[in-house]
């Protein structure tokens, strides 16, 4: 069987490094075969932007060559694709080459667009890419005082982020004496402060504390430069001195041009990862139009159900498991403290009181990633 | 008239059943109607509030068993 995997982020490299360690066999003998195309020479651990718009991560250590990341048995090339040819089952890359596959898995990620709202990428700043995360920390060094607006687009990925970028600015501006001259104004899309109803509550009163404003059901229409006033789809506005995003994503481009879905997110079954319609296309990670969190352990989790699935079929003939819908998320909490939220399909998350002890495990796991991403943890 | 675009967040809780709703509503057409699954019973309420406010139109609400279904139509 030859397995196509289009993506070589964090879904698509875990599910190759997977499928590799359970057909070591099948591959030697030439039963099956796993081949990647990624767009980059590079694998980003894309959690430690969080931690680079405050100065805390160089952007040289969120990357590692993708090859050295790969088990051998892996056919690796650094040619995207460009057309997708389901019903012949290949692919056409930017070289020109076409590649034939039995299965194809699209784990093509998601990208911020803050350009697809008026106003919104040149007033403000936000830590989804390298540069980004650079421009953001340059300003935020420069910051002397005033008003901190943060303000959400729908969809995004990493949905801890609106929280955990006002906690580690908050701690920021405190560490650098200027907290009793900054005012945080933080908006978020529904009626709560967070898409999960007890985080929500639990940041209600860390903001009171904190001294935080907060506006609720506010979704971003525009922003005018001249005083950086944002106003919401709900008649509502806020003005800040530093605004900072969390922009609306959108799936890649290709996805989009070759008609697999409507704003480059996939239709996909939520249990067998399938591609609606298709019996031999799955899709893992950011790619999918699933409702549950776009996060790196939503594509950590999806690749480990999956990669069971697709060596199955190849030793078996069928697939022996669903996926659950489990997602994994931490959430810094400010002052060295963290937290998670667990949950799949049939168990809601239940938090508990940020600790020390999770942080320096999220700390720690900014290391083992790399062993996560090689399919080890 | 088509039929309303489903959208099934049974079971979800992140994002979560409004912030689907409005992250697909960007994508469609003035008077494409749109259909939220949901189990969370919050919903009922949450998605008719945002609705008002933004200048939606919500179209009915019924509940099936444990199953709250939203019919929203996109009106701007």
């Amino acid at each position: 069987m030859r397995i196509l995997i289009v993506g070589g982020g964090m879904g698509g490299t875990i599910l190759a490094n997977n499928l590799a360690r359970r057909l070591k066999s099948e591959i030697r003998h030439g039963k099956a075969a796993i081949t990647m195309l990624s767009a980059s020479d590079r694998h980003m651990y894309q959690p430690g932007l969080l931690y680079t718009c405050v100065g805390r991560m160089a952007p040289d250590e969120l990357y590692r060559d993708q090859a050295n990341l790969l088990e051998p048995e892996i056919e690796f090339h650094v040619d995207p694709v460009e057309e997708f040819n389901l019903d012949a089952n290949s692919v056409k890359s930017r070289s020109g080459k076409s590649y034939g596959y039995d299965s194809l898995v699209i784990a093509t990620g998601s990208r911020a667009m803050p350009e697809t709202i008026p106003g919104l990428a040149e007033n403000s700043v936000n830590c989804y890419t390298e540069q980004n995360a650079l421009d953001m920390w340059r300003q935020v060094k420069n910051f002397k005082g005033g008003k901190v607006g943060i303000v959400v687009g729908v969809p995004h990925k990493c949905p801890m982020i609106p929280l955990e970028i006002t906690f580690v600015l908050h701690d920021y501006f405190a560490a650098k004496g200027i907290a009793d001259k900054t005012e945080f104004h933080y908006t978020y899309p529904i009626g709560r402060l967070h898409s999960l109803e007890n985080v929500g509550k639990w940041a209600e009163g860390e903001f009171a504390k904190m001294g935080i404003k907060t506006k609720t059901l506010f979704n971003i229409k525009n922003v005018e430069g001249n005083g950086k006033i944002v106003h919401s789809e709900e008649g509502e506005s806020i003005q800040c001195d530093l605004l900072i995003s969390v922009p609306p994503h959108k799936g890649m481009e290709v996805i989009e041009k070759n008609g697999l879905g409507k704003g480059g997110f996939i239709p996909t079954d939520r249990h067998s990862l399938r591609m609606e319609g298709r019996d031999n296309v799955y899709v893992i990670g950011d790619t999918t139009n699933l409702p549950i969190s776009k996060a790196g352990s939503t594509a950590h989790f999806e690749a480990e159900a999956l990669g069971e699935n697709l060596a199955a079929i190849v030793k078996f003939g069928e697939p022996v498991r669903d996926y659950d819908g489990k997602v994994f998320c931490f959430i810094e909490a400010g002052k060295d403290r963290a937290t998670y939220a667990m949950f799949d399909y049939g168990h809601p998350p239940a938090p508990k009181a940020p600790n020390k002890a999770v942080h320096w495990f999220k700390m720690a796991y900014n290391q083992f990633y790399w062993a996560s991403a090689r399919g080890l943890l | 008239m088509g039929e309303p675009k489903i959208i099934d967040a049974r079971g979800t809780y992140c994002p979560g059943p409004l912030m689907e709703l409005i992250a697909n509503i960007k994508q469609a057409d003035i008077g494409d109607e749109l259909e939220v699954l949901s189990t969370d019973e919050g919903s009922a309420k949450d998605i008719p509030e945002w609705i008002r406010k933004v200048g939606h139109e919500l179209v009915g609400t019924r509940q099936v068993e444990n199953v709250w279904h939203v019919v929203i139509r996109k009106a701007k």
